[in-house]
C-alpha cells in the first residue's frame, strides 16, 4: 500500500470490481485470480469472452487465468521492476504514452525516462527471461487501449522490492493515462475479507482511522478529545514483523493477538516460535485453538462472522454489513465486547450498546467514513471516501485529480531478490494459496469436502526438473532451505516453470513458511515470501 | 415522450430503451410473466417457452425473454391462449422426469406405478430436496397443471453423488440449460454443456466425466441456477428439506477480499446452507467453492467455547472474569513497570471494522502505545 500511496496519495484499489468489464485491456500480475479471488475472476473472464477485452498475464506459473490471455509473459521470480521498466521503455521509445495526461496530472516524467532508458527489451530479456517480442507486444497492447486496468496481489508485494514493484505499476498506469478512468486503474486485490477495513480503522502503527497520522499533533489532539484521554503517543509503533524482532530481543514483553495465526503465516516459522517463547505474556483471541493460541498464556474464545453484527470493507473500498445468523458456541463472545471488558478492567470505560454505536463513533472521528451509517448500508454497501450522509460514496478514485494533487512518477532501479539459487540450494521456491483452502486453513480444513478436494501439501514442479532430480509424480520428497525443512508429495505439473517449485502455505504439517525467507522490504516490512532458494531430495 | 419507443402491455403504454426485451420492460413495470430457463446476465434462449406472450399481428406466441421490444408492439401477457400454451409446456416438463410432488391427479394405476418407480433410487425415499423451492412446482401450482396427459418418462441416467458438494439427479433435469449458462456465461468456468441426442439428451462435462473428474471448480453456480431438484447441495440431499424451519440472514462472506453478499440459511442455530444474494454487487449471486460450501467451521466441535489459562504448562478452562483479570493485571503491570511500548497488539483482517476500531482505541488510548498492526502483509 505504501507504493500506491506514494504515487497517488491513497493506497487502495482505485476502481470498483464492476469496472473490469468496461476496460479494453486488463493486465494481471502476481495474482492467481481464479483461485484466490474466484468471483472477481469471473468479471475478467466475461470481459475477455463476451466484451472483447484483451488480457495480459505476467506470472511465472501457468495459472488458470493465463488460458484467457493474449500475452502470457513468464518472468523469472523477483524481476518485476525489470519487465515493467522494459514495457515503459518501449512505450516511451515508440511515443505511445498519453502526453496530455502526463503533462496535466503528473510530475517526474523526466526522472522516469532517464531511469527506464537502459531497460531495452534485450536487456530486460536477459534479466527476466521474457522474449523481447512478447514484451514489446504486451507494451503496445497496454498502451494502445482507451482504458486499461492493472490487477495485482501478493505476487507483487511479497518481495524485498514490493514497494518498488507497486510504484512501477503506478508509473506504467500513469504513463498511459489510465488512472482516474472508468475501466482503468491500479487495483491491489486484498486477500482477506477485511484487510482493507483493518487498515482503514487504524490497525496500523502509524495512523488512526482513515489514515490520519499519529505524528500529526492536530489529529492527535482531536482523537484525545474524542476519546477523552489526556495524551496519546506520538511515536510510531512497531509493525508486526518488527514486534517479532523486539520480542526476540526481549524489548517487547507482551502481545495481544486477535484473530491471527502468525505461527503459520509468518516467514521462517522456527524463528517466529522463538520470538513467542521469549515473550513474558501472550494473549490470543480466536475462534479455534490455532498454532499460535497453543503457545498462549491466556486464550479468549470469540464469535465467528456468522455470529456477529458489524461491517467489513472489501477490496474495492466498499463498506458492507455483517449480520448475525446464529448464537456463538458456549461462552464465546464478540471480539468487540471482549475488548470493551478488558478496557473496563484497566480503568477505561468503553460503553457501547451495540456495533452500530461503534460505527457512529467511527463516522465522527473519520472523515472518509463520516457519511456511513447502518441505515444507509441496509441494502447495499458504500465505497469510501463518503464524506457526508448525503454523499453517494466514491467507487472510482482520482477522477479529476489525485488524492495528493499531481501523480508522482518514481524512478526505480531493478534489484535482484535477497536469496537466489546456488549450488547448495539450486531451485527457486515460491508460495501461494489454493482454490480449496484459505490462509492458515483453520476454517477451510474443518470442511471434509474441501479436504477431500485438496487433502495435503504438495510441491509443484516442472517435468524437466522432475526428470533432472529423478523424481516422479506422487513421490514424497524433502524440501529444505537455509531455515528449515519440510516433507511433501510431488506434483509434476505444467503450471510450474523450470527451475522454480511452488508450495501452498496452508498446511501446518508441512508449512511452506518453515522455508521462506524473512528478508523484508525496507519500507513496507513485507517479507519476501515469493522468492527463496531450496533443495529437493527424494525420501 | 418519444412516441416511437412505446409498447403496450395488457392495455398500458410503456417506454423502452434499445435492446430491451418484452420481458425486461414487463418486469420493470411490475408484470409477473413466469420464466423458467431465463437466467439474468446470460443471453436468453427462449428454450422452455414458459414466458410466452401474445403479440398482436404475430401468428405464433413469442418467448418474451428473447424477443426485443419494438415500437408500437401490442403485448398480452395472460390470455387464454397464453395460459393454455404455458400449461402444455409445464405438463411436458413435468412428464420429462421423476417430478412426483404433484401426481395426485394421475389415475390410480399410473399413480402407483409412477410413484414406485420414481422412489426406486435409494436417494429418492424422502421428499425431493427442491420441494417448496422449485420453479417447476410453483408453475404447476400457479397454472393448476396435472400430470394426466403425458406418461412420465423413464430415467436414463443414474444419480451422480461422488463429489463432496453437488448431487446431480438427472431424473429431475428438465434440460432448461440454466446450469450450462451459469457455468459458461456467468462464471465462465466452461465445464458443462448440452449433449443433445433427442430423448437421450443430457448435461455433460467434457468427455461426460463426473464433476469430480472434470475441471469443475465447485463454485456451485449451477446449483444456484437450477430451477428444479436436478442439482442440489449434498447437505440438502442428505438431510432432506424442511423449508418451514429455515431462516435466512444476509451477510458478507468471510473469506477473500471480494466481499460477496450471501445468505446464511439457518436451522436450529446451525448454518446449513449458503446462497448468493442476486441483484446486488459485487457478486450478483455468484460465490466460490469456499464461500458457498466452506461453512463447516462455524458449527465445528473444535470451536473454542471457554477462556483458557496456562497453569503448570497446560491450558485449563477458566471463567471470563478470571481470564480477563489475568490479562488486565498483566498488561497493567507491564505498562507500569516497563512502559506501554513493551506491549504489542495484532488486530485482525478477519474481524469487523467496529472491532478493529476498538482494538486500536484500546491499544492507543488505554495501553498507550501505537504498536498495533495486523497481517495485511502476510
Amino acid at each position: 500500500m505504501a507504493g500506491l500511496a506514494a504515487a497517488f496519495g491513497s493506497g487502495a484499489m482505485t476502481n470498483p470490481i464492476e469496472d473490469l468489464e468496461k476496460g479494453e485491456v486488463i493486465l494481471i500480475t502476481g495474482s492467481n485470480t481464479t483461485e484466490n479471488h474466484p468471483v472477481l475472476s469471473s468479471y475478467i473472464k466475461r470481459a475477455v469472452t463476451f466484451k472483447g477485452a484483451k488480457l495480459i498475464v505476467v506470472d511465472p506459473r501457468k495459472i488458470p487465468i493465463a488460458s484467457f490471455a493474449t500475452f502470457w509473459l513468464r518472468q523469472n521470480l523477483g524481476t518485476d521492476v525489470a519487465w515493467l521498466n522494459g514495457m515503459m521503455h518501449v512505450i516511451i521509445q515508440e511515443n505511445l504514452y498519453d502526453e496530455d495526461y502526463v503533462t496535466s496530472r503528473t510530475v517526474g516524467l523526466e526522472d522516469l525516462k532517464r531511469a527506464v532508458e537502459k531497460y531495452t527489451p534485450e536487456h530486460v530479456e536477459g534479466i527476466t527471461g521474457i522474449p523481447k517480442e512478447e514484451l514489446i507486444g504486451a507494451a503496445r497492447l497496454y498502451a494502445g487501449a482507451e482504458s486499461a486496468s492493472i490487477l495485482y496481489a501478493m505476487g507483487i508485494t511479497q518481495h524485498i522490492t514490493g514497494v518498488d514493484n507497486v510504484k512501477s505499476l503506478a508509473n506504467l498506469a500513469m504513463l498511459c493515462g489510465n488512472v482516474g478512468v472508468s475501466g482503468g486503474g491500479v487495483n491491489p486485490l486484498r486477500g482477506q475479507n477485511n484487510v482493507q477495513g483493518a487498515c482503514d480503522m487504524g490497525a496500523l502503527p502509524d495512523v488512526y482511522t482513515g489514515y490520519q497520522k499519529v505524528n500529526d499533533v492536530s489529529v492527535r489532539e482531536r482523537m484525545a478529545k474524542a476519546w477523552q484521554v489526556e495524551t496519546l503517543s506520538d511515536k510510531t509503533g512497531l509493525k508486526a514483523t518488527e514486534m517479532m524482532e523486539k520480542a526476540h530481543e526481549g524489548e517487547l514483553k507482551a502481545m495481544y493477538i486477535i484473530g491471527e495465526n502468525p505461527m503459520l503465516s509468518d516467514p521462517d516459522l522456527n524463528h517466529a516460535k522463538e520470538c513467542f517463547k521469549n515473550l513474558e505474556f501472550l494473549v490470543v483471541q480466536d475462534i479455534f485453538l490455532t498454532e499460535t493460541a497453543e503457545l498462549a498464556d491466556v486464550v479468549l474464545p470469540s464469535a465467528s462472522f456468522a455470529e456477529k453484527e458489524g461491517t467489513f470493507t472489501n477490496t474495492e473500498r466498499k463498506v458492507q454489513r455483517v449480520r448475525k445468523g446464529i448464537e456463538p458456541p458456549g461462552e464465546a463472545k464478540d471480539d468487540w465486547k471482549i475488548i470493551c471488558e478488558l478496557s473496563g478492567n484497566m480503568g477505561y470505560t468503553m460503553d457501547y450498546e451495540n456495533s452500530q454505536a461503534v460505527m457512529e463513533e467511527i463516522a465522527e472521528v473519520t472523515p472518509s467514513y463520516c457519511g456511513i451509517n447502518y441505515e444507509r448500508l441496509k441494502t447495499e454497501g458504500l465505497h469510501w471516501p463518503c464524506t457526508g450522509t448525503d454523499h453517494p460514496g466514491t467507487p472510482c478514485l482520482h477522477m479529476d485529480e489525485f488524492t495528493c494533487g499531481l501523480g508522482v512518477f518514481h524512478a526505480i532501479e531493478f534489484r535482484p531478490p535477497a536469496e537466489v539459487p546456488d549450488d547448495e540450494y539450486p531451485l527457486y521456491l515460491t508460495t501461494g494459496r489454493l482454490l480449496y483452502h484459505y490462509h492458515c486453513g483453520s476454517m477451510t480444513m474443518k470442511s471434509p469436502g474441501l479436504n477431500e478436494l485438496a487433502p495435503e501439501c504438495f510441491v509443484e514442479m516442472s517435468s524437466k526438473d522432475a526428470t533432472e532430480y529423478k523424481i516422479g509424480h506422487g513421490d514424497r520428497v524433502k524440501i529444505a532451505s537455509r531455515r528449515g525443512e519440510i516433507e511433501a508429495k510431488v506434483e509434476v505439473s505444467e503450471k510450474a516453470v523450470d527451475g522454480t517449485v511452488f508450495i501452498p502455505f496452508h498446511y501446518a504439517g508441512a508449512a511452506a513458511n518453515a522455508l521462506t525467507n524473512g528478508a523484508l522490504d525496507p519500507t513496507a516490512k513485507i517479507p519476501e515470501y515469493k522468492v527463496c532458494a531450496v533443495r529437493i531430495q527424494k525420501n | 415522450m418519444d412516441s416511437e419507443n412505446i409498447i403496450v402491455i395488457d392495455g398500458q403504454e410503456f417506454t423502452f430503451t434499445q435492446e430491451e426485451t418484452i420481458l425486461q420492460v414487463a418486469q420493470r413495470n411490475g408484470f409477473d410473466i413466469p420464466t423458467l430457463c431465463f437466467l439474468k446476465g446470460a443471453i436468453p434462449t427462449g428454450a422452455c417457452r414458459i414466458c410466452v406472450v401474445e403479440v398482436e399481428g404475430a401468428t405464433n406466441l413469442v418467448a418474451s425473454c428473447s424477443t426485443a421490444a419494438t415500437p408500437g408492439m401490442v403485448v398480452k401477457t395472460e390470455t387464454q391462449r397464453v395460459v393454455r400454451d404455458r400449461r402444455t409446456n409445464i405438463e411436458l416438463l413435468l412428464a420429462s422426469g421423476f417430478h412426483n410432488c404433484l401426481v395426485q391427479d394421475l389415475d390410480m394405476d399410473s399413480w402407483t406405478d409412477f410413484q414406485l418407480k420414481s422412489m426406486e433410487p435409494k436417494e429418492h425415499q424422502g421428499l425431493c430436496p427442491a420441494y417448496g423451492n422449485c420453479v417447476l412446482q410453483d408453475l404447476a401450482v400457479r397454472y393448476q397443471v396435472k400430470l394426466s396427459h403425458f406418461a412420465p418418462a423413464e430415467t436414463k441416467y443414474p444419480i451422480e453423488n461422488v463429489n463432496p458438494f453437488i448431487v446431480r439427479d438427472f431424473s429431475r433435469c428438465v434440460l432448461c440449460g440454466r446450469c450450462v449458462q451459469a457455468c459458461n456465461e456467468i462464471q465462465v468456468n466452461n465445464v458443462i454443456t448440452f449433449d443433445l441426442k433427442g430423448a437421450e439428451s443430457k448435461i455433460i462435462t467434457k468427455g461426460d466425466r463426473t464433476l469430480k473428474d472434470s475441471n469443475c471448480v465447485f463454485c456451485g453456480e449451477c446449483v444456484q441456477a437450477c430451477p428444479v431438484g436436478a442439482l442440489v447441495p449434498k447437505d440438502d440431499f442428505l438431510e432432506g428439506q424442511t423449508p418451514e424451519e429455515e431462516n435466512r440472514v444476509r451477510t458478507t462472506c468471510t473469506y477473500c477480499g471480494v466481499g460477496c453478499q450471501l445468505y446464511l440459511h439457518v436451522k436450529e442455530n446451525r448454518v446449513t446452507k449458503v446462497t448468493g444474494v442476486e441483484d446486488v454487487g459485487p457478486n450478483y449471486g455468484k460465490l466460490c467453492v469456499k464461500g458457498r460450501f466452506g461453512y463447516d467451521f462455524i458449527n465445528h466441535p473444535a470451536r473454542l467455547k471457554t477462556p483458557l489459562i496456562r497453569e503448570n504448562g497446560e491450558l485449563r478452562e477458566a471463567s471470563w472474569d478470571e481470564a480477563l483479570k489475568v490479562v488486565s493485571d498483566k498488561f497493567s503491570g507491564i505498562k507500569g513497570d516497563v512502559g506501554p511500548d513493551a506491549i504489542g497488539v495484532l488486530s485482525s483482517a478477519r474481524i469487523t471494522n467496529e472491532e478493529n476500531y476498538l482494538a486500536q482505541k484500546f491499544t492507543r488510548g488505554v495501553i498507550g502505545t501505537n504498536s498495533i498492526d495486523h497481517c495485511a502483509r502476510l
